[in-house]
C-alpha cells in the first residue's frame, strides 16, 4: 500500500511538472492545466486511502466548504483585481502551513515523525522552517494584498532602524527553533509563529506599491518553500517536487521583474522606493517647459491617418478598466487598414503577465501582442505610438540621464515613433516620482484625462 | 516566395518545438528516476539525505521549466503554481482523519483543509478563466 501510494504521488509529481511545461504556449496551456487538476486529483484520493485516515466525513466537508468558496471567488472577481487575488490566496496557502505544521507538531504520530513532546530534532527543524516561512507568506501576503487593493496605502511605510528590528527578529527566530528542538515545548512553537507572523508584516510595509510585482512574485516563491517545508516534516516527496517547482518559479518570475526594472532584487526586498501610484497632480512645476495638449479629436485623426499604431498599455490602463474600449479603438484602425500591435513591458501592471491578461479579457488576439524585445525596433517605424496609462516604461530618461533613479532600466523606445499620444490624467510624474522629458517633446501630444474615457472620446470622434 | 519562407520556417519551429519537449521530457524523468533511485535506498540512509536530493533535483527541473514558459502566460502561471503548492492539504488530510491521538491536530487540519481547498478549487477555475481568454487572430 505505501509503494503503492508512493508511486501515485511520483505520478501526481509528473503530472504538476507537465502542467507547468503546457504553458509554454496558448494552445498547450490548457491541456497543461488539465494535468495539474488530475494531479491533485490523485494526490488527495490517494491520501485519503492512506492507512492513518479512518474517518472521511471531516474531510469532504471541509473540502467542500474550501472549494465552494474558492469557486464562488474564482468566477466572479473582476480580471482587473487579479494581482489582490493572488496575494489573498498566497496568503492562505501560507496559514494552511502553519496549521499542518501544528498538527504534526499535536498529533506527530500520525506521520511516524515521534511522539508528542518528543520529536525528532530534524522533524522539529523541518516542522519550525515550514511554519516559519507559512507565517511569513500568511501575513506578508496580507499586508500585499492591502497595498495592491488600496485598504493600505501604497506609500513605503519606513522607520529609523526598521531593518535592524527585521534582522534581530530574523536571529530570535533561529534562537527560538533551536529552543524548541531542545525543549520540544508548544510555548517555543507558537512563539515562532507569532514572531514569524511579525516579521511577514515588518517585511512587506517599507516597500511601495508599484514595486508590488516583483512582492507578489517573491510570495509566490515563498509558499512553495513553505510547502516544501512541510514536505520534509511529513516525509512526503510530492510536497517537497511541488514546493520546489513553485518556489523556483516564484523566484524566476521575481528575477524578471527585478530585470525589468534594472534593480537588484535586495534593493526591492529593502523597499523604501518610490511613492503612491496616484500622481501628486497638476500643483507641482515644470519651469519654463511646455507640453503639447491635445483633444481627442486630434488624436482621432492623426491615428485615422497613420498606417502603423502601437499601443502600449499599463497600471492605468487597468485601473480605468479601459482595456475594451482600447480594443474597439483598435477594431476601427484595423477596419481603415492601420497595422495594429501592442508592446508589453515586463513590469507593466502590478503583477507578472497582467496586461497580457487584460488584453485577453478583451478579446485582444495573443498574436498582436507583443513583448518588449521583440517589438522595441518596430517603434522607429511606427506612425504613432498610443502610451495608455503608463509612464515609467516609456521615459527615456532610463537611457540617457545617469542621475536619474530609474536609469538603466529597460524601456520601449515610444520616442522613435513618429507622433507619440500619451493618454494620462495629469503632467504629474510616474510612481518613481521622476517627470518623464517625453512629455515635452515637440513630437509628443499629451491627451490628459482619464483612460478609458479619453479612448472612447477619440472613437466617438472618428466615427 | 514568401509563402515557402514561411512553411519553411514554420517547420522549423516545430522542430525546434518538438526537441524542446524530447529535452524536457528528458529533464522530468532524470527528476523522477533520481526520485526514484533516492526512494529504494531509503531505508538505509535517514529521509533528509533523500529529501534534499529530491528537492534539489526537482528545482532544476522547475528552472527548466518556468524559463520556457511564454511571458504572456505569467499571471496564469501564478494562479497554476498557487492552487498546486495547495498539495500540503495532503497532510491536512491525514491529520483530520486520523481517528487517533489529539482532537486539536484534527482541527487544525480541518482548517487547512478548508484554506487549502479554496486555494485549489480557486487557483484552477481562475488560471482556467485566464487562458479560455487567450485566443487567436481569427
Amino acid at each position: 500500500m505505501a509503494t503503492l501510494s508512493s508511486l501515485a504521488y511520483i505520478v501526481s509529481s509528473v503530472l504538476f511538472i507537465l502542467a507547468l511545461r503546457g504553458l509554454s504556449h496558448p494552445e498547450t496551456a490548457r491541456q497543461g492545466l488539465h494535468f495539474g487538476m488530475i494531479g491533485m486529483g490523485l494526490a488527495i484520493v490517494t491520501t485519503l486511502f492512506a492507512p492513518q485516515v479512518d474517518g472521511w466525513v471531516w474531510i469532504i466537508i471541509a473540502i467542500a466548504i474550501g472549494g465552494t468558496i474558492g469557486t464562488h471567488i474564482a468566477k466572479t472577481i473582476e480580471m482587473t483585481s487579479l494581482p489582490e487575488l493572488m496575494a489573498a490566496f498566497h496568503s492562505l496557502v501560507g496559514l494552511a502551513a502553519v496549521c499542518v505544521a501544528g498538527a504534526a507538531f499535536y498529533n506527530p504520530e500520525i506521520f511516524n515523525i515521534g511522539a508528542p513532546g518528543d520529536i525528532k530534532t530534524a522533524s522539529l527543524i523541518e516542522m519550525s522552517l515550514g511554519l516559519a516561512i507559512g507565517a511569513i507568506t500568511f501575513t506578508g501576503s496580507i499586508i500585499a494584498w492591502g497595498k495592491l487593493c488600496g485598504k493600505i496605502s501604497g506609500k513605503p511605510i519606513t522607520f529609523v532602524g526598521q531593518h535592524k528590528l527585521n534582522a534581530m527578529l530574523g536571529g530570535a527566530l533561529l534562537l527560538m527553533i533551536i529552543l524548541l528542538c531542545w525543549t520540544g515545548s508548544a510555548f517555543w512553537f507558537w512563539l515562532i509563529a507569532l514572531v514569524a507572523f511579525a516579521l511577514g508584516v515588518l517585511m512587506i510595509i517599507p516597500i511601495g506599491g508599484a514595486d508590488m510585482p516583483v512582492i507578489v512574485s517573491m510570495l509566490n516563491s515563498y509558499s512553495g518553500w513553505a510547502a516544501a517545508g512541510i514536505g520534509f516534516t511529513l516525509h512526503n516527496n510530492l510536497l517537497i517536487i511541488t514546493g520546489a517547482l513553485v518556489g523556483a518559479s516564484g523566484a524566476i518570475l521575481s528575477y524578471i521583474m527585478c530585470k525589468g526594472m534594472n534593480r537588484s532584487f535586495l534593493n526591492v526586498v529593502l523597499g523604501g522606493f518610490g511613492g503612491d501610484d496616484q500622481a501628486s497632480g497638476a500643483a507641482e512645476d515644470f519651469g519654463d517647459r511646455n507640453a503639447n495638449l491635445g483633444a481627442a479629436e486630434d488624436a482621432a485623426y492623426i491615428m485615422k491617418n497613420a498606417s502603423k499604431v502601437i499601443i502600449v498599455p499599463g497600471y492605468g490602463m487597468a485601473v480605468a478598466q479601459a482595456q475594451h474600449a482600447v480594443r474597439e479603438l483598435a477594431d476601427i484602425l484595423s477596419k481603415e487598414g492601420v497595422d495594429v500591435t501592442y508592446a508589453i513591458h515586463p513590469v507593466a501592471g502590478r503583477m507578472p503577465g497582467h496586461m497580457n491578461v487584460l488584453l485577453a479579457e478583451a478579446n485582444v488576439p495573443y498574436d498582436e501582442v507583443f513583448e518588449m524585445e521583440d517589438i522595441n525596433r518596430d517603434f522607429a517605424q511606427a506612425d504613432v505610438a498610443y502610451v495608455i496609462g503608463a509612464n515609467d516604461i516609456t521615459n527615456p530618461a532610463a537611457k540617457n540621464d545617469a542621475s536619474s533613479p530609474i536609469y538603466g532600466m529597460p524601456i520601449l523606445d515610444v520616442e522613435n515613433a513618429k507622433t507619440v499620444l500619451f493618454v494620462k490624467r495629469s503632467l504629474g510624474s510616474g510612481y518613481a516620482g521622476i517627470d518623464n522629458p517625453l512629455f515635452f517633446e515637440d513630437s509628443t501630444m499629451m491627451l490628459l484625462g482619464d483612460a478609458k474615457k479619453m479612448t472612447e472620446n477619440i472613437i466617438k470622434a472618428m466615427e | 516566395m514568401p509563402q515557402d519562407e514561411r512553411t519553411l520556417t514554420q517547420s522549423w519551429e516545430n522542430l525546434a518545438k518538438t526537441l524542446q519537449e524530447a529535452a524536457d521530457s528528458a529533464s522530468g524523468f532524470a527528476a523522477d528516476a533520481g526520485t526514484i533511485i533516492t526512494e529504494s535506498g531509503a531505508h538505509s540512509e535517514p529521509f533528509i539525505i533523500t529529501g534534499i536530493t529530491i528537492f534539489i533535483l526537482a528545482c532544476f527541473v522547475g528552472y527548466h521549466v518556468v524559463w520556457r514558459v511564454t511571458p504572456a502566460l505569467h499571471s496564469p502561471l501564478m494562479g497554476l503554481t498557487n492552487a498546486i503548492s495547495s498539495v500540503i492539504i495532503i497532510g491536512a488530510v491525514i491529520a483530520t482523519g486520523a481517528v487517533s491521538g489529539s482532537g486539536f491536530s484534527s482541527f487544525l487540519g480541518f482548517i487547512a483543509i478548508v484554506l487549502a481547498s479554496i486555494n485549489i478549487f480557486g487557483g484552477f477555475v481562475i488560471t482556467k478563466r485566464m487562458l479560455h481568454m487567450f485566443q487567436k487572430k481569427g
